[in-house]
């Protein structure tokens, strides 16, 4: 993780990772609900939000976690019950192993991945077994309904997320999130570098889909027809109370964060600086300090791309199931694809 | 009407959103903090029902009206000292017990429609919650208090005939 003057024992070291791996997963969530869902959805819809827990009720999650905390455990009696109490974990695990592979900074990651991309993508689709198995556990009609359906369009915006992600591995010639970012802070554009090359200006069509699709993959609305309250009651987390709906919620919002931290490594240059500033060429000149420096960079691209997912969220109303899967399968996978053909004949001539 | 240049439907309500995410933190919300600040209800709003005990004359009007059967009246005839020297004694209803059960009140107002004699009033006044349900049994008296929030009735129109 962290190069310091001491050696770290392997003990300590794993420590760290896993202290590191919980800050970087629950502080985003923490955040993103205090600031987007309680106060920026209020402040849009010209009232206040929590106002009494803590100083402009910034303890109001701490009231809330305690509140799920104490609640009773329920379960349906005809549910299957080991498999239901596994599935919010499922869920949440998925989003702790994909952070595993984000860098950030030059030594302050998890894990150097040769095939970051490759693994990221493949655990964010476990999320959807976790769904699956709490809609099929619950013996419930709505839970089932929600569960089928969080499959489906999970599935369906899996694709399009890849094939935009194809034009930035294309692009970079790599597969490592670390040489993705490398990549784009060491570019030009047609000779100017002060900017380094993020891929959002050559791949901005790529980068609409993957945000359309990260907006989907959290069944975040107007993609929230799996947990649509006025028909489903809650989908897939219908019987789910107390601790564990409380673990849903986290991976929610959690996923969100971490989402938005894969979405600031492909597209928006990650954690560093154009690294023509300070005069460094490749990976091995940067200095110490961007260790501290990149998490607090990607912490506020983080901020700024999880404000446009809430920002939609509370903007649009939600699409019908069809309408859900003609928009994934009729314009974003033709669109992803033609995209990547493109980034393919332009890497190619160029 | 002038075309306005057309700005796509989905940019325009995330326009919206954030003009009032803007409007809220430049002027405030449009909400009030209720315990520490209260909304002055307007005059007219149908918080609670007064009684003004001089003006009843136990006619159970009200109490036959009421959809909930609410209003418990109970009352006894006595005779009152006559009008003008020399006279008979009149004999008049007294009443002895008025009360309201606001825990099945529905704030309908027939009953405040339909008196005759003008002995009851909505008051806008909101704020009487209590921990057990019979305390929510006003009495008489508890009523008759409840005259001071009163608003004044408005002025009549210019040309309405008092009677």
């Amino acid at each position: 993780m962290i190069q310091l003057a001491v050696e770290i024992p392997y003990w300590g070291q794993s420590l760290l990772r896993v202290l590191g791996g919980l800050v970087a997963v629950l502080l985003p969530a923490g955040t993103i609900v205090y600031l987007f869902l309680f106060k920026m959805m209020s402040f849009m819809q010209s009232r206040l939000g929590p106002m009494e827990a803590g100083p402009y009720g910034s303890l109001q999650l701490v009231a809330e976690v305690g509140k799920w905390m104490q609640k009773e455990d329920l379960a349906p009696d005809q549910a299957d019950h080991s498999i239901f109490k596994i599935a919010p974990l499922v869920v949440l695990t998925s989003t702790f192993l994909l952070v595993v592979v984000v860098p950030f900074g030059p030594d302050a990651y998890f894990t150097d991945f040769a095939v970051g991309v490759f693994y990221g993508l493949a655990v964010a689709s476990v999320s959807v077994l976790g769904i699956l198995i709490a809609g099929w556990a619950s013996a419930n009609k709505y839970s089932l309904l929600g569960g089928l359906r969080a499959a489906g369009q999970l599935i369906a915006y899996e694709l399009p997320m890849v094939l935009a992600t194809l034009g930035v591995v294309i692009q970079a010639g790599s597969m490592n999130l670390q040489d993705i970012v490398v990549a784009q802070n060491t570019g030009e554009i047609f000779g100017f570098g002060g900017l380094g090359n993020p891929f959002v200006i050559t791949q901005f069509l790529g980068f609409v889909i993957f945000m359309i699709a990260v907006q989907a993959e959290l069944t975040q609305p107007p993609f929230d027809m799996p947990i649509a309250e006025s028909e489903l009651v809650s989908g897939y987390m219908t019987e789910y109370s107390g601790f564990r709906f409380l673990i849903f919620f986290i991976a929610e919002f959690a996923t969100a964060g971490v989402f938005a931290f894969v979405a600031s490594v492909l597209f928006l240059g990650g954690w560093g600086v154009p690294f023509d500033w300070f005069g460094w060429n490749n990976i091995d000149q940067v200095d110490d300090w961007m260790n501290v420096v990149g998490p607090l960079i990607m912490f506020t691209k983080m901020l700024v791309l999880t404000f446009i997912i809430m920002w939609v969220r509370f903007s649009f109303p939600r699409f019908r199931e069809d309408q859900l899967q003609t928009f994934a399968w009729k314009v974003l996978i033709p669109l992803a694809l033609a995209n990547t053909a493109v980034t393919a004949i332009f890497k190619v001539a160029f | 009407m002038p075309d306005k240049p057309k700005v796509p439907g989905l940019f325009k309500g995330l326009g919206i959103t954030l003009g009032i995410l803007k409007d809220t933190v430049v002027d405030g919300a449009n909400t009030v903090q209720y315990p520490h600040e209260k909304e002055a209800p307007p005059i007219r709003a149908r918080g609670v029902i007064a009684l003004h005990e001089e003006n009843c004359t136990a006619c159970m009007l009200c109490a036959r009206s009421c959809p909930d059967w609410c209003i418990y009246i109970e009352g006894h005839k006595q005779l009152a000292p006559p009008r003008r020297a020399g006279g008979k004694p009149r004999q008049v209803n007294h009443l002895d017990r008025f009360d309201i059960d606001y825990a099945l009140c529905m704030y309908c107002g027939i009953c405040v429609e339909v008196c005759p004699f003008d002995a009851l009033f909505w008051s806008p006044e909101y704020e009487y919650s209590e921990p057990k349900i019979a305390d929510l049994l006003h009495d008489k008296e508890k009523l008759g208090e409840w005259m001071e929030t009163v608003p004044e009735a408005p002025d009549l129109e210019a040309g309405a005939n008092k009677k």
